[in-house]
């Protein structure tokens, strides 16, 4: 048993837990929206960030990542922790304007509006990657995944043609955080593999 | 570029031991002239470009054609950088050392014509800006006087591609000397006692990574990987091109003792395809190593064996950090991970893997060769060991230098540098690149180490140094990083995919005359979530331009959002272009050049801008020779 502290509140960890692990087990909240029990993390949304304090030394991580040691001193509420959050909420408000979902998360954590200007208003998407991860860790199919750098990054098929590879799970929809991927699912699939059959094609 | 010599370094057999490279080197040496005349032409990127390849042709003509009454006819060399760029084309006439510089093709007969009479052309030696002195010697310039050339000692004196040239200077004697007279650890205690420090950008101990490295295989076992990062990508960075470029074996040779230390088969040298020189060089370098048995099986007939291959990266910036270049080296996209397990432990293919930048592996070899002591007794106890830079923007002697760490930063800008030119002060200067900080001439004391530029907000990063004098405008130069970055993010973390592109946005209102003083707050407090936030050292180093000009040019943000004013007259939508009546001769010369026929007037009378039409381009500015045109 790993021991350490979360918000000064002795807790204990299994070998191999990550810090957000151990919180969950405590029920302490820490929000995350590119974490799925299912999939490996990948640290990509940044939303479950806390402090690490040694007497004057801090330092910022991602808790679903962050491996839990013994005599660790976490803070999910201090004001790095909460700058981060609050400026991550303010951009995905401006990012994905139609997602219900942010705008809940953000009210959460007290975020209402948001300083940026809006450049896609029907935009839902916030690039999370778990759409892409459990159709490679899970389904084992990868018919999807990222493509382009940076601020052209978007989630599509290959070629950005719709591919026979995926199977149509919906497993990507299920555990799309913020809705973006029941939408996005038909430019993603071809052309049933049976309906392929039919015709004879393969 | 090669020459004969490569044809008789074919008839060489492999060389199967120390004494084996010893004896060649013996006989390498004896066949030399300490006579020969020889040629010298800088083939630098910054010398290529000013003419050196039409230079190189026309000296090859000229001494073709000139009957000359020396004994042994004067050999052309071409080498890597010398690093005086400003100055290129560079020829030095060796042994003695005289130093020409901005040659042109036209002056081949009177360089080759000089030789036979033993005097220097007196017009194409450098002069002293102070005194006027013309200076025939290369050493005795001042550029290269302050300068202490350990890393570049060899670039600019050896053929780079040829192997000979190189073990005739000293090459590989350091990888015999490792493997035949140092156990593994005794390598390792060598470099951790030279207080060597990663020259790529964060300046973690060298000698420590490959300890913890060594801790990691006795966990997971082997292999382990060796691999160099050669995807310097900085604006204004070249330092690990002219290294890879002049000096490709001592990149090598510091890889070949690193592996031998933590017992490596297999490296990588991960270059981006845009330097295609240094990958030349590269390849020709690891071909002549092979065939002389430095590199691959057995080297030395040690009975050890590690060999090099070379990666090429498509130019991303973000693969210069160190888990999106095993990705890309994987052939996966270049994306970071996170790094709470260590790339040491998990690098490469998830293997043990050591990572270093050119510049570090290129200080191997000495460390190995005159001690760790003698490299920790140069630069300052947490920096050791020499840095090199290189230096460009308003600086007179724009080039490639080398200093001790520690010295300060006013050293490096106006004496190695020459200064702003016409002489004014400095008005800050960018370290680090993108990632690093803009310190202001009120630090120009500062010691240019590790500690001490982080500690004034800025950092070594991997030794870009761009100077700015008073027409930079800070605003503008913390957005033309942020742009760059924008550009290069990776686009995994929200902090650094959405995040910089709200700085720029905000810094582009400031630059309209836009927003209102706290923003600039808002702005420091954005900045510092995407540093706690990002995934990697991109995103988190990407607001340090932003952070340190609000640090130390908060006055000139201010003049923009309060006053609507960009003192420094380049933020376009809050300066006029006027032309002072007084000062104009009417000489039509603005008029003839304006893109836009913005300026109206007669033939001497005083001309006038239409303010409407004019697209604030500042050629006017640069084409009146009587400073008549005016920013405000």
């Amino acid at each position: 048993m790993i021991e350490f502290f979360i918000n000064d509140q002795p807790v204990k960890a299994e070998s191999g837990w990550t810090v957000l692990e151990t919180a969950r087990q405590y029920g302490i909240h820490i929000p995350t929206l590119c974490y799925h029990e299912a999939v490996k993390p990948s640290g990509a949304c940044r939303l479950c960030v806390v402090e690490l304090k040694d007497g004057d030394w801090s330092k910022v991580v991602i808790s679903c990542m962050y491996p839990a040691q013994a005599g660790l001193r976490v803070y999910t509420e201090s004001e790095r922790v909460q700058n981060v959050r609050r400026w991550i909420l303010q951009m995905l408000l401006a990012q994905c304007p139609a997602s219900p979902e942010i705008e809940e998360l953000a009210a959460q954590y007290g975020v209402k509006g948001t300083r940026f200007v809006s450049h896609h208003p029907e935009e839902k998407c916030i690039l999370c990657g778990l759409c892409m991860r459990v159709c490679a860790e899970v389904v084992g199919v990868s018919a999807i995944s990222t493509s382009g750098r940076g601020v052209h990054k978007k989630i599509s098929p290959p070629f950005d043609q719709p591919s026979n590879t995926c199977v149509a799970c919906g497993s990507c929809v299920t555990v799309c955080p913020t809705g973006a991927m029941r939408e996005f699912l038909d430019s993603v699939r071809g052309t049933p593999r049976i309906e392929l059959a039919r015709v004879g094609k393969k | 570029m090669a020459k004969e010599s490569t044809a008789r370094e074919m008839q060489i057999k492999r060389l199967d031991s120390a004494e084996s490279l010893a004896a060649w080197r013996e006989q390498i040496l004896a066949a030399k002239d300490p006579n020969q005349v020889e040629i010298v032409v800088c083939y630098g990127t910054g010398c290529l470009a000013s003419g050196a390849a039409q230079v190189e042709t026309a000296l090859r003509e000229a001494l073709d054609q000139a009957e000359l009454d020396i004994k042994v006819r004067p050999l052309i060399k071409t080498t890597g950088c010398r690093g005086f760029c400003s100055r290129g084309p560079l020829v030095v006439i060796q042994p003695e050392g005289v130093f020409y510089q901005k040659v042109a093709p036209a002056d081949a007969g009177e360089i080759v014509a000089a030789l036979k009479e033993g005097q220097p052309v007196e017009r194409l030696l450098y002069r002293d800006p102070q005194t006027g002195q013309a200076i025939v010697r290369e050493e005795e310039i001042p550029f290269y006087q302050l300068q202490q050339r350990l890393v570049l000692r060899r670039i600019g004196a050896v053929d780079p591609t040829d192997i000979e040239d190189t073990i005739a200077q000293g090459g590989y004697q350091a990888l015999a000397k490792a493997l035949f007279a140092m156990t593994p650890d005794q390598v390792l205690q060598e470099v951790k006692k030279s207080g060597l420090r990663g020259r790529g950008g964060a300046g973690f101990p060298t000698g420590r990574k490959w300890e913890s490295a060594l801790k990691a295989i006795e966990k997971k076992g082997r292999p382990v990987y060796v691999v160099c990062n050669g995807d310097e990508g900085d604006p204004g960075a070249f330092m690990d091109c002219m290294v890879m470029e002049g000096d490709p074996h001592a990149v090598l040779e510091g890889m070949i003792i690193g592996a031998y230390a933590l017992g490596a088969q297999q490296g990588y040298i991960y270059v981006r395809a845009e330097y295609p020189v240094a990958i030349k060089h590269l390849t020709i370098a690891m071909d002549q190593a092979r065939q002389l048995g430095l590199l691959g099986e057995n080297i030395l007939g040690s009975g050890f064996s590690f060999d090099i291959q070379i990666n090429r990266g498509a130019g991303a910036f973000v693969c210069g950090e160190s888990t999106a270049l095993f990705a890309s080296l994987e052939g996966k996209a270049g994306e970071p991970r996170p790094k709470y397990v260590r790339s040491v432990e998990e690098g490469l293919w998830g293997r043990p893997t050591v990572l270093n930048n050119v510049e570090t592996w290129a200080n191997v070899p000495q460390i190995i060769e005159k001690g760790g002591d003698w490299y920790a007794g140069i630069g300052v106890p947490h920096s050791t060991g020499t840095k090199v830079f290189s230096l460009v923007g308003k600086v007179n002697n724009v080039g490639l230098v080398e200093v001790p760490m520690g010295v300060p930063l006013t050293e490096i800008v106006e004496k190695i540098g020459g200064g702003v030119p016409g002489g004014e002060p400095f008005k800050a200067v960018q370290t680090g690149g993108p990632s690093g900080g803009c310190l202001p001439y009120e630090l120009k004391d500062t010691p240019v180490d590790f500690d001490s530029l982080t500690k004034a907000g800025s950092m070594m990063g991997s030794g870009g140094m761009i100077v700015m004098d008073r027409r930079d405008c800070v605003v503008d130069v913390a957005r033309y990083f942020l742009r760059f970055l924008e550009e290069e993010s990776c686009g995994k973390c929200i902090p650094c995919r959405l995040g910089l592109t709200r700085m720029r946005e905000m810094l582009d209102d400031f630059s309209r005359g836009q927003g209102a003083e706290e923003d600039l707050a808002e702005l420091q407090s954005l900045a510092r979530a995407i540093k706690d936030g990002s995934l990697c050292a991109l995103g988190g180093s990407a607001p340090n331009p932003v952070l340190t000009t609000i640090r130390y040019f908060k006055d000139e943000y201010l003049a923009h959002i309060k006053e609507k004013r960009c003192p420094a007259g380049v933020c376009k939508e809050l300066i006029t272009y006027r032309i002072d009546p007084e000062k104009c001769t009417g000489c039509m010369v603005c008029a003839r050049a304006c893109p836009q026929g913005a300026i109206s007037g007669q033939k001497k009378k005083p001309h006038a801008i239409s303010e409407a039409d004019c697209i604030r381009c500042g050629i006017c500015l640069e084409s009146c020779k009587f400073e008549a045109v005016t920013v405000s």
